[in-house]
């Protein structure tokens, strides 16, 4: 376990970081410029060898800050994880430094971020999309990106010149996804509210 | 070795820009695409290989092909209705999945759950370990031109998909945790029957293991090929027996025990070369030790209570109260409609699953679905190294690679 100690020498060393909280795992706030300096003291002196993970969060376009970044790392000598929340400070074009090159863990899960919300990480070796197909126009964990998707064209041009064909939304009636991402289930059940589309009259375009 | 790859014509531009190559005149090179539909690939894996003669000089995998957007898609249904989506994630273990993903949640709501609860749920857990590792040792000696193992293990993995049926009702999608316990208490006369299987096991391991584990033929494919040190290991964040083959003691059952894994005795086989046949040793020595813990569970199977009892806003009421009491109706309904309520704040929790450390990191706002989940799989990591490992690799090795590391798409892509 991470004790207080530790945490009180790691705030004392470097000034750039706040502590958060501590309820599961020690959390910690690095300013953005630092980022990189920080991961390379983490690796090379705390021995927190492992990057167990690497992800983002979109806090809605209301926020000060719109998008964190959030890493984690799991020390075998402290057995414990350390998790560190760094703010992209531009919310419209949201960058952060790429630890790529300290811990090669961090590439895959990079990209994953940068595909999913559209974040850049300057110093990148290879930042492109991940899961999603390198022309997809958007980054759907985004907060306004609809769960059932947005209709979009295929990448093989050739099947869209033959057919015509796009990727379409999902079709919401009826399926599980019937809940916004906030509020109880019960203000959104479409079959209660939503008269003008049902199984008899079709959904409006 | 299969034969299915597909030769990329000299015209396929992206492709060969994909791959990196940007010379082609003059020089010996071919760009090959294995996937994303092959056997080799055991799933949805597109790799993207430059060839010099028979060596691999270059490989990019290309991920995405089994894409559900299952983070999306758990931010916008109450917690219990996301355990069915666990089950996908790596779907040769749903249960440990499902395991894993409520006692995230349940960290998260502080819930205590009681020793029945957690017996039970280390007992599906290793049993869901066997079942994985039986299907990853099987088709990993397939790769490698030895069919007959994979007939031992799969009617072993059959008779297992039998017990977890008369568990949670299915074989495959299990979905047998909530948030607060199980769907079900165990049936009657099911450990005694889950005994009887561990007694009769080891006999085909041994069998698989006269097959495989001095073969000649499968030595010379395994030994020394596929190498990760053990700084590569840790650098890539791998996790669990591809890890642990590198020679890093890592096991989040000892490390960072949950769900009452500090009770039982059982060893952590680690690796010295970190080579195709080191992952493979491993995950026949974890299967043993799996048998031992569900052992030592089932003879000291608690009683007692198999849900979280005073978790009256999270868990559901059972249901022989639900019909005769007013009060416990109601709370059924609010817990089916508006989900189990969890407190606003974050959580990371890790598992020692069978192909990894399976994690999940939810932040909540409170109320009954996450803000954010996101779902840190094993898979996605263990093939990130595959960039550095492949290349000065013959072609023919890529089956024997990819098997070693028995990975899962339906997690990697999630």
């Amino acid at each position: 376990m991470i004790d207080q100690d530790f945490t009180n020498s790691l705030l004392a060393k470097h000034d750039y970081l706040s502590k958060i909280s501590h309820a599961d795992c020690l959390t910690l706030s690095c300013l953005p410029a630092d980022w990189v300096d920080f991961a390379k003291f983490l690796n090379q002196e705390e021995a927190f060898e492992l990057l167990v993970d690497l992800t983002a969060i979109d806090q809605g376009d209301t926020a000060d800050i719109r998008f964190e970044v959030v890493a984690h790392f799991y020390s075998r000598i402290h057995h414990d994880y350390l998790r560190v929340h760094i703010d992209c400070l531009d919310n419209e074009s949201p960058e952060v430094d790429s630890i790529a090159s300290i811990y090669p863990a961090a590439d895959w899960h990079e990209r994953e971020a940068f595909d999913m919300f559209g974040i850049i990480f300057t110093g990148h070796p290879n930042l492109k999309r991940i899961l999603m197909w390198d022309e997809y126009p958007y980054h759907p964990l985004r907060k306004e990106f609809p769960l059932a998707g947005i209709d979009t064209p295929l990448p093989a041009a050739d099947v869209v010149e033959a057919t015509g064909a796009s990727v379409e939304p999902a079709p919401m009636m009826g399926g599980p996804f019937v809940s916004p991402g906030s509020g109880p289930m019960s203000d959104a059940e479409p079959r209660a509210k939503d008269e003008s589309w049902t199984e008899q009259i079709e959904k409006p375009v | 070795m299969s034969t299915t790859t597909k030769e990329i014509s000299i015209g396929d531009v992206a492709a060969r820009q994909a791959a990196g190559m940007s010379q082609i005149e003059g020089e010996e090179r071919m760009a090959l695409n294995v996937g994303p539909s092959h056997p080799t690939t055991h799933g949805v894996l597109r790799l993207i290989m430059e060839l010099n003669g028979d060596m691999i000089e270059k490989c990019e995998p290309v991920l995405g092909y089994l894409h559900r957007g299952d983070e999306k898609i758990a931010e916008n249904m109450t917690y219990n209705q996301f355990v069915p989506y666990t089950d996908r994630l790596d779907y040769l273990a749903p249960l440990a999945n499902n395991v894993a993903y409520a006692i995230s949640v349940e960290k998260l709501a502080n819930l205590d759950i009681p020793e029945r609860c957690q017996a039970i749920r280390v007992l599906v857990c290793e049993l869901a370990r066997i079942s994985s590792h039986l299907l990853g040792m099987g088709v990993f000696g397939m790769d490698a031109g030895a069919w007959t193992p994979f007939m031992y293990t799969f009617t072993e993995r059959e008779k297992l998909y039998t017990l977890f049926e008369e568990l949670t009702g299915a074989r495959f999608t299990t979905s047998y945790t909530r948030i607060g316990g199980v769907a079900r208490d165990v049936p009657d006369g099911w450990l005694d029957r889950v005994t009887k299987f561990c007694d009769q096991l080891p006999k085909a391991i041994d069998e698989v293991e006269k097959l495989l584990t001095r073969n000649r033929i499968f030595i010379d494919r395994t030994e020394g090929i596929g190498e990760i040190s053990k700084e590569d290991a840790l650098a890539y964040g791998l996790t669990g027996p591809n890890l642990r083959a590198s020679g890093i003691d890592l096991d989040l059952r000892k490390d960072k025990p949950y769900s009452g894994y500090e009770k039982y005795d059982f060893d952590v086989p680690i690796g010295t070369r970190g080579d195709c046949y080191d992952r493979y040793l491993i995950r026949i020595e974890e299967v043993r030790q799996s048998i031992r813990i569900v052992n030592q569970v089932i003879q000291n199977f608690p009683s007692g209570a198999w849900y979280a009892e005073d978790a009256k806003k999270i868990f559901a009421p059972p249901k022989d109260k639900i019909m005769n009491n007013m009060e416990e109706l109601i709370q059924n309904f609010m817990i089916v409609t508006e989900g189990p309520q969890i407190p606003s704040g974050e959580v990371y929790f890790e598992a020692e699953n069978p192909k990894g450390a399976l994690g999940f990191y939810i932040v909540s706002r409170g109320g009954g679905v996450p803000y954010r989940l996101k779902i840190r799989a094993p898979s996605f990591c263990n093939l990130s190294i595959l960039e550095k490992l492949v290349p000065s690799h013959l072609l023919s090795d890529i089956t024997v690679i990819l098997g070693s590391l028995d990975f899962v798409m339906g997690e990697c892509d999630r």
